[in-house]
């Protein structure tokens, strides 16, 4: 054996004092970076519950450059901050019972989503099945054709979406955003590989009592995947929650369009009800992350490894 | 009995492959058969005529200046904000490994940000950027000028700092579970022999991580293409120049209905994606060698 390092020599408690202090140092540097990775998130909550008098005193500086600069109160430079003078729920009583715009923004972002998430996940199920059950070299290669259009960025995908959607006459229409989300290929490429994992000593068990394709399919195939699917679930959800690129393309119209995009148009006089906007946006997001963090977890990790 | 198990497989294989049918369809339908329709357009000169024009229109949109523009910032975005977006999001894998109080905390923490949608979140960061931001209310007190962030050549730092504050949380996943699946007994091997912390971390670890350091990077690169988001929401559809992506040429393209403007470009980007993923995965296909050949 190797002569050791001299720490093996140094008294116990010495070498004690300085783990601890390494690791101290440690939390302080992840405690650091929770502050940065949260603020934002939590600045736009709090800010949320501000008077519309104290937002824009606090941030008229910011928004309303290019109005007259009629407003009271308006200081010169931004003044962020974390707890409002009074808490008030009048931006969002606001925006809820008398802006029916926001709303209608809302629910359009919801029937985009809803669909998208619902039949993409559906397909996917489908076919992670036809792709697990049986590995021939048509159905690799196809999974490889699945692989690269999945990698894709919307700069390259939404070239051909718009060109069949003038085709489908679907442009300017819901479905010109929806149906291509349906048949994305991110669903189908989790999912099989969850189902590549079923053992296949499981299914072959089921085929002997007599189980057809379907039974092996809804009874064995998908209780086992139920994680997966949570988490397609939620990573869809959110990826589409979040969409700019289709709607600048596909859904000019302003009238259909959703939330993600619709918020950064809010003229400055409405600026006190941005951030109740914000918030109210936020909430489906956070809700399944709070709830659903094991899944996502594992979603990310299922995305994690390209090979299968 | 043979023959009778080999024509149940076929059945099977047949039936199974009516799953594939819906997905299918709608892959053919709005992806490869369109696309195919997009390698014609890039190669005539219109698509009510169809002559055959070979490479120009290629050459047309390579030369054109808002493209060089775009793919410049654009790589200048992806090539400072990838690497850093791999490092720093390992970093915090590896301070999570550390047996640190409040662990599962902080992963929920730092994962946050990527549930937080890009619309919500930029009245913040208009907040903090902006030129009368609090940005430079909090420099001034240091005493520094005050900078125009988001119409200056800071720019691109401001958009690298946003893009990494969505993603890192994403990629410490996927290298905790990487660092997980380090074999134990490797490392307190290596430890007794006398391996420092960082002679463990480059001889051991960074070769055991070489699989997810490769997919990391190829999905940051993917997802820095959606930094879009972030530039059209805070800066709208004519940003300061540095600004200027990718995305915000195709859209102007789309304006145009320029088809063999917009064909091409697609393709060339389609083109690129590919030599670049594909010589990451070369890469990484050599350094694993090297791992197993040890």
């Amino acid at each position: 054996m190797k002569p050791k390092s001299g720490s093996a020599h140094r008294p116990r408690s010495a070498r004690r004092l300085r783990k601890n202090c390494g690791l101290a140092l440690l939390t302080i540097w992840a405690g650091l970076f929770a502050v940065l990775f949260l603020l934002p998130t939590v600045l736009t909550f709090t800010n949320s519950f501000m008077s519309s008098e104290e937002i824009t005193a606090n941030y008229g500086a910011v928004f309303a450059t290019n109005e007259s600069g009629g407003k009271a109160y308006m200081s010169e430079r931004v003044n962020l901050k974390f707890i409002p003078d009074i808490v008030s729920l009048r931006q969002y009583i606001a925006v809820l019972f008398k802006s029916a715009d926001y709303l209608l923004k809302f629910w359009n972002s919801v029937i985009l989503v809803a669909p998208i998430v619902a039949f993409q996940t559906g397909v996917a199920l489908l076919a992670a099945y036809g792709f697990a059950r049986y590995r021939g070299r048509f159905r690799e290669l196809l999974f490889f054709a699945y692989i690269i259009i999945m990698l894709m960025p919307y700069q390259v995908t939404l070239v051909p979406n718009f060109l069949v959607a003038k085709w489908l006459g679907t442009i300017e229409t819901r479905w010109a955003v929806i149906l291509p989300g349906i048949f994305s290929p991110f669903a189908v490429f989790i999912l099989t590989k969850c189902m590549r994992r079923i053992p296949s000593s499981l299914i072959e068990a089921a085929r002997l009592d007599g189980a057809g394709e379907w039974q092996i399919f809804t009874k064995v195939c998908i209780p086992s995947c139920k994680n997966a699917v949570f988490s397609v679930l939620i990573l869809v959800f959110i990826d589409y929650w979040n969409m700019v690129e289709q709607v600048l393309i596909l859904l000019t119209d302003k009238d259909k369009q959703p939330l993600s995009v619709f918020l950064s148009e809010i003229n400055s006089g409405e600026i006190s009800l941005a951030f109740a906007v914000a918030c109210i946006y936020m909430i489906p997001a956070l809700l399944l992350f709070l709830y659903g963090e094991e899944y996502l977890v594992e979603g990310i990790n299922y995305s994690g490894g390209l090979k299968g | 009995m043979r023959r009778r198990r080999s024509a149940e497989a076929r059945r099977a294989r047949r039936r199974s492959a009516l799953f594939l049918l819906p997905s299918l369809l709608g892959v053919l339908v709005f992806f490869i058969a369109p696309l195919a329709v997009v390698v014609y357009y890039s190669l005539v000169d219109n698509p009510v005529n169809g002559d055959f024009v070979f490479l120009d229109n290629f050459i047309k949109v390579w030369k054109n200046a808002a493209f060089k523009q775009a793919s410049a910032n654009t790589l200048m975005f992806s090539f400072i904000a990838v690497p850093l977006a791999v490092v720093l999001s390992l970093m915090l894998a590896m301070l999570l490994e550390a047996k640190i109080p409040l662990k599962s905390r902080f992963r929920t923490f730092f994962l946050s940000p990527m549930m937080v949608p890009v619309a919500s979140v930029v009245l913040i960061w208009q907040v903090v950027f902006h030129y009368n931001g609090a940005l430079n209310a909090w420099l001034s007190a240091f005493g520094i000028e005050p900078v125009d962030w988001m119409k200056s050549r800071y720019s691109q730092l401001v958009i690298v700092a946003l893009f990494l504050w969505k993603n890192l949380g994403y990629n410490m996943i996927l290298f905790m579970a990487a660092l997980a699946e380090i074999p134990r007994e490797i490392i307190e091997v290596a430890q007794v022999d006398g391996a420092g912390p960082a002679a463990r971390f480059f001889r051991i670890k960074l070769r055991y991580l070489s699989p997810s350091l490769l997919f990391v990077t190829i999905l940051s690169l993917i997802s820095s293409f959606k930094i879009f988001r972030e530039v059209y929401l805070m800066t709208g559809a004519y940003p300061y120049e540095t600004l200027y992506m990718l995305q915000h040429f195709m859209n102007n393209t789309f304006r145009n209905l320029d088809y063999q403007k917009l064909s091409a470009a697609a393709l060339i980007m389609f083109a690129a994606m590919l030599i670049v993923i594909g010589s990451l995965f070369l890469v990484e296909a050599r350094v694993g060698k090297d791992v197993e050949g040890q």
